[in-house]
């Protein structure tokens, strides 16, 4: 249990910020920062732990985002049952997604531009069926009632944000502290040696894919019923798929944390880009870049690993198991 | 026969148009070291490559403890017993010693905390115990070695393919690494290793196997083998076994 601590502590902490604050610009930015999060919280599980650079999380934000709004819209259907039904869609995606590139050993760059194509595919389909609105985009009905998955003020959505966080690091951290999880680093450090000792690859690739489609897509359906709206763009397009990798790379890629403090760092930083430029179009993007470039080339295990450097080395925990169980 | 753990038939593997493997047939008997040597370039580690389930062969058959193997996949013959070291290291690099080790472990043991444990048991078999929670990153061409040793000795194999780990040590590492081979033998796991360090092929290994252009060309004891005329020339060249004798008889 010791190993949870930490997740306890940081969640204790934030869900006392709507005592402190009642703003709206506060909570709101807050929410986005722990959405992204979330997202990136999928990416890290497939791309930090497993090496699995996807470049299309969009597929599953969107589609969790879209199958929750379509089943309330066009099925009245309840937007909480709505959100299991979003979060089980990602995960299908990623099963279809994983097992095809996986099954063909796509590597690297191979497989980080065939989530692309996947992702950007979904993105023109959803632009165009009727189901998704098309052009028009889907408007979810505003019914400000708890049972509908929906607020009056900001603080329930972050809670109820920081519970799909909270409840993303419980998940991380068990995968941490487990076979899976070992084998899924031993993956990304390397495949063949992994093979050779009994990894089945395929097997864990295709799990820790749909472990990270299902996160992901959670913050899809949150996003939904937060915005109440979504068009081709914004559940499908690039900006979520860069997001959710832009935030576990600057917090610190393959870290628990990470997502979570990058997320934070990266809207802090769009945020401020906007009240200095006004706004320009692309300019938050233009200094995304110059993050990345930045952060992998000066910091590769990003903030969390910077840290971990300053933190003298008998402060750490240890990683030698204090007790065995037979 | 019955009681051969590894039998190989008539294996051949073509790479476009160079035949690396050329119906390469012999035996491995069940608690013995056979080394398997041979020119570079023979196709040793495309043998083993091919027996590991990395490669499949063009033809020919693999029986393994009396199961045809031919084609499994690595993964499905690490848990049925068969484990291989890489001829070039290939740590985790990012992991610890001990992580890396835990992966192997992990074959058996599903629990973190008992794979962990059992790494540590591993390590201090080869002789990594004073380095268990140092990132293998760190660790020397000696000391890599050794961590591919551990890793396939966690999974509890009983088939041992070792590719060259005595290659690129230096004579005093050698000296500490062959008990450790032979240390593995005596807990009844069967080693087969591709070796160049000749001094070690004949202290270590009961059976030799000699390789040459994808062919098996000698088979026996070191000294028979090394006495060889075929394997003499495979080594030198055409007709340096009877400039050796007729040299022999001059001096």
């Amino acid at each position: 249990m010791k190993t949870y601590l930490p997740i306890f502590v940081v969640v204790a902490v934030l869900a006392l910020v709507p005592f402190v604050t009642a703003s709206n610009v506060v909570l709101n930015f807050l929410v986005v920062t722990l959405l992204i999060a979330l997202a990136g919280q999928g990416w890290n599980l497939l791309g930090g732990y497993g090496g699995q650079y996807s470049f299309g999380h969009a597929a599953f934000f969107g589609t969790g985002a879209y199958v929750t709004a379509i089943l309330q819209v066009q099925y009245g259907i309840n937007a909480w049952f709505g959100l299991l039904i979003g979060i089980a869609a990602g995960a299908l995606v990623g099963i279809v997604i994983g097992a095809l590139s996986f099954r063909w050993g796509l590597r690297g760059s191979y497989f980080s531009l065939v989530t692309l194509a996947f992702a950007e595919v979904l993105r023109i389909v959803a632009s165009v069926a009727p189901i998704t609105g098309a052009g028009v985009g889907t408007l979810i009905k505003l019914d400000l009632r708890p049972e509908a998955f929906q607020f009056q003020s900001r603080a329930p959505f972050y809670w109820i944000a920081l519970g799909l966080v909270g409840l993303s690091l419980i998940v991380v951290r068990g995968i941490e502290n487990s076979r899976f999880g070992a084998y899924l680093v031993a993956i990304r450090e390397n495949e063949d040696a992994a093979r050779a000792l009994g990894v089945d690859t395929f097997s864990v690739k295709l799990a820790a894919m749909i472990v990270s489609a299902a996160i992901t897509a959670a913050a899809g359906c949150f996003y939904a019923q937060y915005f109440l709206f979504l068009d081709a763009a914004i559940a499908y397009g690039t900006w979520i798929s860069i997001d959710a990798l832009l935030a576990p790379i600057v917090g610190g890629v393959g870290t628990l944390f990470g997502p979570l403090l990058g997320a934070l760092i990266i809207k802090m930083l769009g945020e401020s880009t906007k009240l200095v430029t006004g706004g320009a179009p692309g300019l938050d993007l233009a200094i995304y870049g110059l993050l990345l470039i930045a952060v992998v080339g000066l910091a590769p295990r990003g903030i969390a690993g910077l840290l971990s450097a300053l933190v003298p080395r008998r402060f750490r925990p240890p990683s030698v198991p204090e007790h065995h169980h037979g | 026969m019955a009681e051969m753990l590894l039998r190989i038939y008539a294996i051949s593997k073509r790479f476009g148009g160079l035949l690396a493997v050329d119906k390469a047939s012999f035996n491995v008997r069940p608690g013995r070291i056979t080394a398997l040597i041979g020119p570079n370039g023979a196709g040793k580690t495309t043998l083993f490559a091919i027996i590991s389930g990395f490669l499949t062969p063009d033809e020919g058959r693999i029986v393994y403890d009396g199961a045809d193997i031919t084609g499994a996949a690595p993964h499905m013959l690490a848990r049925r017993g068969i484990a291989r070291t890489f001829q070039i290291v290939q740590p985790f690099a990012g992991l610890t010693v001990r992580e890396n080790i835990a992966v192997g472990a992990h074959l058996a043991r599903p629990n973190r905390v008992d794979a962990l444990a059992a790494a540590g048991e591993v390590a201090y078999a080869v002789g990594l115990g004073t380095q268990l929670e140092q990132s293998a990153a760190t660790l020397t061409v000696a000391g890599r070695k050794r961590l591919e040793l551990a890793r396939a000795l966690a999974t509890k194999p009983r088939l041992v393919l070792l590719d060259e780990v005595l290659a690129g040590l230096n004579p005093s590492e050698i000296r500490d690494m062959v008990p450790v081979i032979r240390k593995i033998a005596d807990w009844g796991v069967t080693i087969l290793m591709i070796e160049h360090v000749m001094q070690a092929v004949m202290t270590l290994a009961e059976q030799v196997l000699v390789l040459a252009e994808g062919r098996i060309i000698a088979e026996g004891t070191p000294q028979q083998v090394a006495a060889d005329r075929q394997v003499i020339e495979a080594y030198l060249g055409h007709g340096a076994a009877a400039r050796m004798i007729s040299g022999a008889g001059h001096g």
